[in-house]
């Protein structure tokens, strides 16, 4: 299982330290899958202009290339004006339109406000649908009265992201398995 | 004025050359480019009507001079047309593109005809130091440019991509005086609209889907030809798609699926979706795979969609055996053509071998 990890935002520390939290939850769950940690703060990525993934190059290419061979990706947002960082909405821009067919994705969000809950089911999932992700249906929001100097001080929070791991990782098993038995009667 | 029941048959290759499979062997690129002589040879053999050569400036291609190829071609052929499909005209200067087109068609006795694109890849663009933000403004300049020097010369003309032309001829000048101009449409619904307004012949891909939604585009096409004062009866279309035919349809079917999927692999890094494959088998599918009364009724099915009068198909992409190409040729020809003919109403005498 190729698991990519994505934090979505090029300010900000807290969607990185929940993203943090996450990998350690996805190194224990799945020790033996090929986990790779994408933060956008660490990279330069360029703006989409229209062509095909593979002709980009640098940074641009490997965040790509990772996204693209990922059976798993795990997005993790902060709420910026009421919606994602266009740093994130850039990633999918990069990607051809079925990038995310046969992929199970799921989606932490840390936001200031709970008034910002439904965002994520509003702007963010939509986008996942139409680039014919698996999404794990329920996601993750931590809000900023849950950290304290780049930790998570809710506990509640934590057991969440355990269960948001283990949902991520049934899926992607029971997807694959679906698929496989599909393709195989296909014949061809 | 073109008769309603005409239709010209086809082949036209993207000169790819993707990395071998286990098991394949490497075709080097001299040896494909020996092929595609020898496809468009035994093409012209069995009385097909058209060969194209398209135009692509990055790895996994080698066409990246079709003049060039089509010349080779017109060396060794007599009778047929030999088209780009096609030019990527936004990175090119089209007074060129022009210069080279007309001497194609002295030497090959009046054969050629231009279909000119914006092309699906980047590296025309990179290659040639353009800016892909200038993608339909480029193409929209260069296209304008390459129609004046065919309607009318001595020209003059300004433009933003190219420094201007003070009454200027072009030498040589095309057999008859004037080149076929195509325009090649794409995913852009756009593309159908814009080939439609300048009233020029377009050549649609139509590579996978539902075949009904091709025709939104032909529709858009007729619609705005209609609508600029052209003669829509006197505005060919073209369809352009990949096919694979075996006398065995469920051996076709199987073996299809991993040229089609290596091609998307290679060439966009996406796979062909399985599901998507599948419905492969019904006839208002775009793809062309089958036995010949499959493909044959594909065809027809198009045609009264879209009535069109040109069919060409890319039958050497994906590292296809070029033994199993040369054997499609003949397929095509003796199998395919004369149901669609026949079918149309149309009794053409086909050479045959």
């Amino acid at each position: 299982m190729k698991i990519v990890i994505l934090s979505g935002s090029k300010v900000g520390s807290k969607t990185r330290t929940a993203m943090d939290y996450t990998e350690k939850e996805v190194r224990k769950q799945y020790p033996d899958s090929d986990i790779i940690f994408i933060d956008l703060a660490d990279y330069n990525i360029e703006f989409s202009d229209g062509r095909n993934f593979l002709e980009y190059e640098g940074d641009t290419f490997f965040v790509a290339k990772h996204l693209m061979d990922a059976d798993t990706i795990i997005i993790g947002t902060p709420i910026f004006q009421a919606s994602i960082p266009g740093a994130l909405k850039n990633i999918f821009d990069l990607l051809p339109e079925g990038a995310f067919r046969d992929k199970v994705i799921s989606v932490l969000v840390t936001a200031g406000s709970p008034k910002h809950y439904l965002i994520p089911s509003q702007q963010l999932i939509p986008i996942l649908s139409y680039m014919k992700a698996e999404v794990v249906k329920t996601y993750v929001f931590i809000e900023e009265r849950d950290f304290l100097r780049k930790e998570i001080i809710n506990d509640d929070v934590l057991f969440r992201i355990e269960r948001l791991v283990e949902d991520t990782g049934v899926l992607t098993k029971t997807y694959a398995q679906i698929r496989a038995e599909k393709e195989e009667a296909y014949g061809f | 004025m073109i008769e309603q029941h005409t239709m010209e048959f086809g082949l036209y290759t993207l000169g790819d050359n993707l990395l071998p499979k286990e098991g394949e062997e490497i075709i080097t690129e001299q040896q494909r480019l020996k092929n595609i002589l020898e496809m468009a040879k035994h093409a012209e053999n069995v009385g097909l009507d058209i060969f194209g050569v398209g135009e692509s400036h990055q790895k996994l291609f080698l066409a990246s001079s079709p003049q060039t190829i089509l010349a080779t071609i017109a060396g060794i052929t007599d009778k047929i047309k030999l088209v780009s499909t096609s030019t990527v005209l936004s990175p090119l200067d089209p007074v060129r593109v022009y210069e080279d087109f007309a001497t194609l068609d002295l030497l090959s006795n009046g054969r050629t005809e231009i279909t000119a694109g914006r092309g699906s890849r980047y590296g025309a663009y990179k290659l040639f130091g353009y800016d892909l933000n200038d993608y339909d403004e480029l193409f929209d300049e260069k296209f304008d440019l390459l129609i004046k020097l065919n309607e009318e010369q001595p020209v003059t003309w300004n433009g933003k991509f190219r420094s201007p032309l003070d009454n200027v001829e072009i030498y040589p000048k095309p057999l008859n005086q004037k080149l076929p101009i195509w325009r090649a449409v794409g995913e852009n619904m756009a593309s159908a609209i814009q080939a439609g307004k300048v009233g020029v012949p377009m050549q649609l891909a139509a590579l996978y889907g539902s075949s009904s939604v091709f025709k939104r585009r032909v529709d858009a096409y007729k619609n705005a030809a209609e609508e600029a004062g052209h003669n829509v009866e006197e505005l060919p279309i073209g369809v352009a798609t990949m096919m694979y035919i075996d006398n065995n349809s469920d051996r076709a079917f199987k073996e299809y699926y991993s040229y089609l999927n290596n091609t998307f692999n290679q060439v966009r890094g996406v796979d062909f979706p399985k599901q998507h494959y599948a419905q492969a088998r019904d006839v208002k599918n775009a793809i062309m795979v089958g036995n010949p009364e499959e493909i044959a009724e594909k065809i027809l099915y198009q045609y009264k969609l879209f009535g069109h009068q040109r069919f060409i198909a890319q039958i050497d992409h994906s590292n296809i055996p070029h033994e199993k190409v040369m054997e499609m040729i003949d397929l095509f020809a003796n199998d395919v053509i004369p149901i669609v003919q026949k079918a149309i109403g149309e009794k053409i005498n086909r050479k045959k071998r």
